[in-house]
C-alpha cells in the first residue's frame, strides 16, 4: 500500500537566494578532486599512483573493509597528486583533466534480463555502489547485507534545495532503469517518496515501485523521515537509501554503459548575485562554480545545504553527494545586545521559538541568515523545543544525551538505528544550547558501529 | 556602539590566557557577552542557527514577572499603610504613588540582596570552573524576592539565597543541572530554618509588631477552620474579609509577588505566547488543583472543605507556583506526556497539603518540590513507554 503522509512537525527555514530555473553548463575543471573524506568511515586503499592516466569510470581506490566496493573517478586525465595529511591519511586525490573527457566504455545492459547478482557486481565494479547508503549508521551500504527495503527520496525539502523535478527533466528512462536495478537488490519493496505538489510526471509515473506521498514541512524530504513513517527500522534490520538524482545516474550507466557522474547543482544563497543551476562534476573547485557571482568577500561557501553541508574554502571542492552549493554571509561580528544582539527587537532573526517578532511575519517573507551562533553553548535547559521539529516517534533530547554520554543501551533503546545525523539538523538549528547535535549523533553512531554491528 | 566595542577589544588581551588578569576572565566574558552577542560562528553541522539563546529566554521570563513585581510592590506598600494606620479601610484613601514608593522601599532591598548574594556565589563558582555566568540565576534572583513575605529580615534572604545557589544548584553542576527549583529551595530553607519568620500572623504585613490589625493571610485564616478556634464563624464571614475579586486582583496580604492572580495571568500570557513556559504544565497544574478542590467539596464537613474549588486557585501561592515555579524546565518533567502528569499531580498535591495538613498553611511550595523530585521517575516511565513501543514493533513484525 502506498502511503500519503503530511509532516506537521518540522520547520521550513525561509532563506533568500533561491536558484532560478536556468542551467549553465560549466566546462570541465582543470583539476577534479576525489576525497575519501566524503565517505564517512571509509578506509581507502589506492589502486592508482601519481602520474597514472585514468579514464572517467576507472577505479581510484577501494574500501579496505569491503574490497568489492570500487570508487571511480568522474573525470579522465592524469593523477596529479595524492594529498596526505598527518599520519599519511589520504585527504584528496587530484586528477588533472585533459582537453576532452574520455570514458571507460562498457556495453549497455538490459536490467530486466540481468540476474540479481549481475546487477550488484556491475554496480560494485563500476563505481555506482557508493551512491547507495544504508541505515542504520548512514554509511555506504554493506554489499553483503540484504536490505528489507530500499528508499528513494524524490525531493529535497531543505532550505534552498534544488528542485528534483527540474533536474530530472528528460531523465525518465534513466530513473526507471535505476529503480529497476535497485529492485534487483532487495527482496522487499523499493519505495519512491515524492512530494505531491512539486513532483512531475518524471517521478509519478515510475513503474515497479511503491510511490508514497510526503507533504508538509522539512524534513519531509529526508529519507530518514520517510522510512520512519512507511516502514521503520528495527534492530538488526537494514534499509538502503538513495535520492532520485543518484538513481538516475545509476540508470544512465545501465542504459549507456558510460560512468557519467555529472550533476545539475543549484547555486543558491543570499550572497549569490544570480542564483541558478549549473551542470558540473563532483570534485570541481568551488571557485569555478561561484566565479564572478558572489556579492561579498566575507562569506561562507557550503557544499550542500545550510543545514547539513560541508564548509569549504574557495580552493576546495564540491562534495561527492552534493546537489547544491550555498553561499551565506559569515557572522563573525560582535552584535550590540540592544540592536542586533540577543536583546534586540530581532526583525532579522528567524526563529522557531516565538521570542522574535518574525513569527508574526507572512510566510512569503525571506531571511538573510549568517553563520553566527547567536549565543554561547549552554547546558540543556529548555525542554520540548527539539520535539517540535523532529517528526519521529523518538525522544530527541534523550537520544542526544545518550549519544553524548556514550550510553550504548540508551541509544539502542531510544532508536539510534533509525536516525542519521541529517535527521537532527533541524534540532541542531533550533536548540538553545548551541550544541553541535549532528556531530554528537555521528559520534554515537560511530560507537554503535564499533560495538554493536 | 563601536566605541564600546573598541574598549572591549582593548581590554581583551588582559583577560585571555596568559594575560595580566587571566583569572578574571569569567567576569570579563560575562560583561562582554552581555553587551555584545559574541562573534562565535558555526564550525560543525548546521551552518545557521536559530536566533534564540538562553539569555533571551531567561530575559523573557523576567519580563513575564514584571506585572507581578509591580503589583507586588504596590500591594506591599498598601498593607504597610494598613499596618501603620491600624485600619484596613483607611489606607484605601492614600495615593497609589505613595503606596508604590513605600512598597519599593521594602521590596527593592529584597531584590538587591537576592541578586547580590546569588550572583556573587555564581561568580565564585564560575571563576573556579572557568566559565562565564550562566543565565539561570537571572530568573531565580527575581523569583526569590517575589516568594518572600514583606517583613522577612534581609540577612535571612541572603542566607537562603546562598544556600539555594550552592546546595540547590552549583553542587550539581550549575545552570541546567539542578534537581529542584532553586527559588523554591531558598524559600523552603527559610520555611524550615526560620519558621517564625515565614508563616503565622506576624510576617505578612511590614511592621506589624505594634499594631492591632490581624496580619494573617487568607490561607492562615482558612486554616483556622481546621482547628478549634476558627477566625470566622463561617464561610460568609471569611468572604467579607476576602472576596473572590479581592483575591483575584490581589489586594490581600501575602508574599510579595503571589497575591494577584491577574498579574500572574498576564505573566502566564507572555510565557505561553512566547512558548517559554509550558502550557501543558500550567494547564494541568490548574486542572489538578481544581480537581482536588472539587473532591474536597464532595467530602465536605467544615467551611475549609466546602470553600468553592476555584477559590483555591486564586488564593495563596497556587497561581504563582503553577506559572513560574512548576514550569521551570530543568526541574520539571522533560517529556511532553510527563509534563501533563507532573502538572496535574502537582496541583492535586498542593491543595491536598494546603487543606489537610495543619502544619503547612501553604502546600504549593512543598508540592512542587516533591514533584521536582518525582519528575525523573515520571520521565522514566514515559521514556520506557516510548522504548516499549519500539520493542513491540520488533515482536509484531
Amino acid at each position: 500500500m502506498s502511503k500519503s503522509i503530511n509532516i506537521r512537525k518540522g520547520l521550513d527555514i525561509r532563506l533568500e537566494g533561491e536558484s532560478a530555473k536556468k542551467i549553465v553548463v560549466l566546462p570541465i575543471s582543470k583539476t577534479i578532486c576525489i576525497s575519501p573524506l566524503d565517505f564517512h568511515g571509509l578506509n581507502p586503499k589506492l589502486v592508482v599512483k601519481e602520474g597514472d592516466a585514468v579514464k572517467a569510470g576507472d577505479a581510484i581506490f577501494f574500501d579496505k573493509a569491503h574490497e568489492s566496493v570500487m570508487y571511480c573517478t568522474p573525470a579522465s586525465g592524469v593523477v596529479k597528486a595524492i594529498v596526505r595529511g598527518e599520519k599519511r591519511k589520504i585527504l584528496n586525490i587530484l586528477i588533472e583533466t585533459g582537453s576532452e573527457q574520455v570514458y571507460r566504455q562498457s556495453d549497455p545492459i538490459n536490467i530486466l534480463n540481468a540476474s540479481n547478482e549481475e546487477v550488484k557486481s556491475i554496480m560494485l565494479a563500476n563505481g555506482l555502489w557508493p551512491l547507495v547508503k544504508q541505515r542504520p549508521l548512514d554509511v555506504i551500504a554493506d554489499p553483503n547485507q540484504t536490505p528489507k527495503a530500499i528508499f528513494v527520496t524524490g525531493f529535497d525539502s531543505a532550505p534552498l534545495a534544488p528542485d528534483f523535478t527540474f533536474i530530472l527533466k528528460g531523465k525518465e528512462k534513466d530513473l526507471q532503469a535505476g529503480l529497476n536495478a535497485l529492485s534487483k537488490l532487495t527482496s522487499g519493496k523499493v519505495h519512491l517518496n515524492i512530494n505531491p505538489t512539486s513532483a512531475g510526471a518524471e517521478l509519478t509515473e515510475m513503474k515497479g515501485v511503491e510511490i508514497n506521498k510526503f507533504s508538509g514541512k522539512h524534513p519531509a524530504g529526508n529519507v530518514g523521515t520517510q522510512i520512519h513513517h512507511v516502514d521503520p527500522i528495527n534492530k538488526g534490520e537494514f534499509v538502503w537509501t538513495l535520492n532520485a538524482i543518484d538513481v538516475a545516474i545509476i540508470g544512465q550507466f545501465f542504459n549507456t554503459g558510460k560512468f557519467d557522474l555529472s550533476r545539475i547543482i543549484a547555486l543558491s544563497g543570499s550572497e549569490i548575485s544570480t542564483p541558478q543551476y549549473y551542470r558540473t562534476l563532483p570534485g570541481t573547485p568551488i571557485e569555478q562554480i561561484v566565479k564572478g557571482n558572489v556579492k561579498e568577500e566575507h562569506v561562507r561557501y557550503i557544499s550542500g545545504n545550510v543545514l547539513t553541508g560541508d564548509r569549504k574554502q574557495l580552493n576546495e571542492y564540491l562534495g561527492y553527494y552534493h546537489n547544491q552549493v550555498t553561499v551565506i554571509p559569515e557572522g563573525d561580528q560582535y552584535k550590540f545586545f540592544l540592536t542586533k544582539g540577543w536583546l534586540g527587537l530581532g526583525f532579522d532573526k528567524f526563529s522557531n521559538s516565538r521570542l522574535f517578532p518574525t513569527f508574526l511575519m507572512p510566510k512569503s517573507k525571506k531571511f538573510v541568515l549568517d553563520t553566527n551562533t547567536n549565543g554561547e553553548e549552554r547546558a540543556f535547559v529548555v525542554t520540548g523545543e527539539l520535539d517540535k521539529v523532529f517528526p519521529f516517534d523518538i525522544l530527541p533530547m534523550q537520544l542526544v544525551k545518550a549519544a553524548i554520554t556514550n550510553d550504548i543501551d540508551g541509544m539502542e533503546n531510544l532508536g539510534i538505528y533509525e536516525v542519521a545525523p541529517e535527521d537532527f539538523a533541524l534540532c541542531e538549528y533550533v536548540c538553545t544550547t548551541k550544541i553541535d547535535i549532528q556531530d554528537k549523533i555521528r559520534q554515537g553512531l560511530d560507537v554503535i558501529a564499533k560495538e554493536c554491528m | 556602539m563601536k566605541f564600546l566595542e573598541n574598549i572591549l577589544h582593548k581590554m581583551e588581551p588582559n583577560f585571555v590566557k596568559g594575560g595580566k588578569y587571566e583569572k578574571w576572565n569569567p567576569l570579563f566574558e560575562t560583561v562582554a557577552t552581555f553587551a555584545f552577542t559574541p562573534k562565535l560562528v558555526t564550525t560543525k553541522g548546521s551552518h545557521i542557527r536559530d536566533g534564540v539563546d538562553l539569555k533571551r529566554t531567561m530575559m523573557t521570563v523576567i519580563l513575564a514577572m514584571v506585572p507581578c513585581l509591580i503589583f507586588g510592590i504596590y500591594n506591599t506598600g498598601h498593607w504597610e499603610m494598613v499596618a501603620a494606620f491600624g485600619d484596613r479601610d483607611l489606607s484605601y484613601s492614600v495615593f497609589a504613588i505613595d503606596k508604590f514608593w513605600n512598597g519599593l522601599m521594602i521590596v527593592l532591598p529584597l531584590i538587591v540582596v537576592s541578586y547580590g548574594v546569588g550572583l556573587g556565589v555564581e561568580f565564585i563558582f564560575g571563576m573556579l570552573r572557568g566559565h562565564s555566568l550562566h543565565e539561570g540565576f537571572l530568573v531565580s534572583g527575581m523569583l526569590i524576592p517575589l516568594t518572600m513575605p514583606a517583613d522577612v529580615p534581609l540577612w535571612m534572604v541572603g542566607v537562603a539565597t546562598a544556600f539555594a545557589v550552592i546546595i540547590g544548584k552549583e553542587i550539581f553542576g550549575g545552570t541546567g543541572m539542578n534537581v529542584v527549583n532553586v527559588a523554591l529551595t531558598a524559600r523552603a530553607f527559610l520555611f524550615f530554618a526560620y519558621p517564625t519568620s515565614m508563616s503565622g500572623d506576624k510576617v505578612w504585613l511590614a511592621g506589624t509588631e505594634t499594631d492591632g490589625v490581624s496580619g494573617a493571610t487568607a490561607l492562615g485564616d482558612l486554616a483556622t477552620f481546621m482547628s478549634d478556634k476558627p477566625a470566622f464563624e463561617n464561610l460568609s464571614g471569611f468572604n467579607q474579609e476576602y472576596s473572590a475579586w479581592g483575591a483575584f486582583s490581589g489586594m490581600i496580604p501575602g508574599s510579595v509577588g503571589e497575591t494577584s492572580t491577574l498579574a500572574i495571568l498576564l505573566g502566564a500570557g507572555i510565557l505561553i505566547i512566547t512558548g517559554v513556559g509550558s502550557l501543558r504544565i500550567m494547564a494541568s497544574f490548574f486542572a489538578g488543583g481544581l480537581a482536588m478542590g472539587l473532591l474536597l467539596n464532595a467530602v465536605g464537613g467544615n467551611p475549609y472543605l466546602d470553600i468553592p474549588a476555584y477559590f483555591h486557585l486564586i488564593i495563596g501561592g497556587f497561581a504563582f507556583g503553577a506559572v513560574f515555579m512548576a514550569t521551570d524546565p530543568v526541574s520539571a518533567s522533560q517529556t511532553a506526556n510527563g509534563k501533563i502528569i507532573y502538572g496535574f499531580l502537582g496541583g492535586l498535591l498542593a491543595i491536598l497539603i494546603r487543606v489537610l495538613n495543619p502544619a503547612y498553611p501553604e502546600g504549593v511550595m512543598l508540592s512542587i518540590l516533591f514533584m521536582n523530585i518525582s519528575a525523573p521517575l515520571i520521565d522514566y516511565y514515559v521514556i520506557q513507554g516510548n522504548i516499549n513501543k519500539r520493542l513491540k514493533r520488533i515482536k509484531t513484525a
